[in-house]
């Protein structure tokens, strides 16, 4: 198998690509290219250009401030899974990572690439949903924007970067203490998410968010059970089950019977698995 | 076309490929080392897996011409390496392969699991060894001599 002809060029720096993203609409971004490398080689999109950003360092730094963690585009899932800001998320990151694809993909693909493919059923996009975190946008001729994820994820592979843009970090709030829950249902291991589900609890100001993937679109978070885990520490099971039926069937389009069962299982079971932590 | 220069098994290579040449068409095709076998091509069965500057990849969805400095290990370059001969020798005792097509993946693979977890449990083998696929189905002996294998190299460093 081949990929269709393609032109490939690699930028010495980071202004160096955004130039060649602005002049050129059609050139595709390839970074770790665990996705879209499988996807040019069965033919499912073609590219004219590749614009490789892999050697890029201004994408491959972390910055941890006390209060968010930055984490540069080029960031390896492995890096992530062998430990990487650990600690500011108390182990969140590290799980996720370490359940995506197999060590040999994990080595080459990025944070970013995955964010911006946007894969309906991808790991990230959810995770980063639940953390509240935001991704840095870079142009040639305007500079950088934040964007939150909410904003970020609009549609399956459709996100808000316009043309000529680059996602070249992501910012995610600090949750040391974080409650946090997962659960992800894969025909075999490795493979992407028939459901995924992320809890991460409220604390102090900041609100529960129960991020789901795996549906139709990308991932979503769920508001109505989000809430009454913040607002009615005494609802009961049935309440809460309801909740989570309710907000299955907003996010996901024309959900089968299995599915609503899937997601189901996945969405409880990250609540309570987040619930089981000490306080 | 494009000029990749890089290190393959130790030896610097230069080679003139196609931009959508990868990393697996450099090898077999270019430097004729078919000792790197191509499953699926698009990255579901590790059998092209070879170590790119240390760590395992699949060389059917790496770009050769992203490869350009790099430094690549195939099953080729494995021949006299101490850690691998361990592991080839437990593979044979355990009748860890049938047809043979997977071996260079599962080998290339092991190595890192070893080097990664020193001494792996048979269920961290197992789970490691996940986008590994072996269509004789021999993942009970490739478990086993990967743990044997483990075991021995750890004893090996206790007297050494």
């Amino acid at each position: 198998m081949k990929p269709a002809l393609f032109d490939y060029v690699r930028p010495e720096s980071l202004s160096d690509a955004l130039a060649l993203l602005r002049d050129d609409e059609g050139a595709t971004v390839i970074a770790g290219g665990q996705s879209l490398l499988p996807m040019l080689n069965l033919r499912v999109t073609a590219a004219e250009k590749l614009v490789d950003i892999s050697r890029l360092h201004a994408l491959q730094g972390t910055n941890d401030d006390g209060t968010t963690v930055s984490v540069g585009a080029l960031v390896t899932h492995a890096a992530i899974e062998d430990g990487l800001h650990r600690e500011a998320f108390n182990g969140l990151l590290q799980r996720v990572a370490a359940k995506i694809a197999y060590r040999a993909v994990r080595n080459m693909g990025t944070l970013g690439g995955s964010l911006s493919l946007c894969d309906p059923s991808a790991d990230w996009p959810a995770c980063l949903l639940a953390l509240d975190a935001s991704v840095i946008a870079a142009s040639a001729d305007d500079g950088e924007r934040e964007i939150a994820m909410e904003e970020f994820l609009v549609d399956a592979y459709t996100t808000a970067l316009e043309s000529g843009e680059l996602l070249t970090r992501v910012v995610i709030p600090r949750r040391p203490m974080a409650r946090w829950g997962v659960s992800k249902v894969t025909r075999k291991s490795g493979a992407f998410a028939d459901s995924l589900a992320i809890a991460v609890l409220g604390d102090g100001d900041l609100p529960t968010r129960v991020a789901l993937t795996g549906i139709a679109s990308c991932a979503r978070l769920l508001i109505r059970t989000s809430g009454i885990l913040d607002e009615d520490r005494e609802a009961t099971a049935a309440t809460l089950a309801e909740a989570i039926r309710e907000d299955i069937v907003e996010v996901h389009e024309d959900v089968t019977p299995y599915q609503l069962r899937c997601h189901h299982h996945t969405v409880s079971t990250a609540i309570t698995e987040a619930q089981s932590w000490s306080k | 076309m494009v000029e990749v220069t890089l290190t393959i098994n130790g030896e610097e290579e230069t080679v003139v490929i196609d931009a959508r040449d990868s990393l697996s068409d450099l090898l077999r095709e270019k430097l004729n080392l078919t000792g790197t076998h191509v499953g699926c091509d698009h990255g579901a069965c590790g059998a092209c897996t070879v170590h790119l500057d240390g760590t395992p990849v699949r060389s059917c969805i790496v770009l050769a011409a992203r490869c350009e400095c790099s430094d690549i290990l195939t099953i080729e370059g494995t021949r006299n390496d101490a850690i691998t001969d361990v592991v080839r020798r437990h593979f044979h005792d355990k009748h860890a392969l049938q047809c043979g097509f997977c071996t260079p993946g599962m080998l290339m693979m092991a190595v890192d699991i070893i080097r990664r977890y020193r001494v792996p449990s048979e269920e961290q083998v197992r789970a490691e060894l996940s986008g590994q696929i072996c269509r004789c189905t021999g993942y009970m002996g490739i478990v086993n001599a990967i743990v044997a294998a483990a075991d021995e190299l750890d004893g090996q460093r206790a007297t050494a």
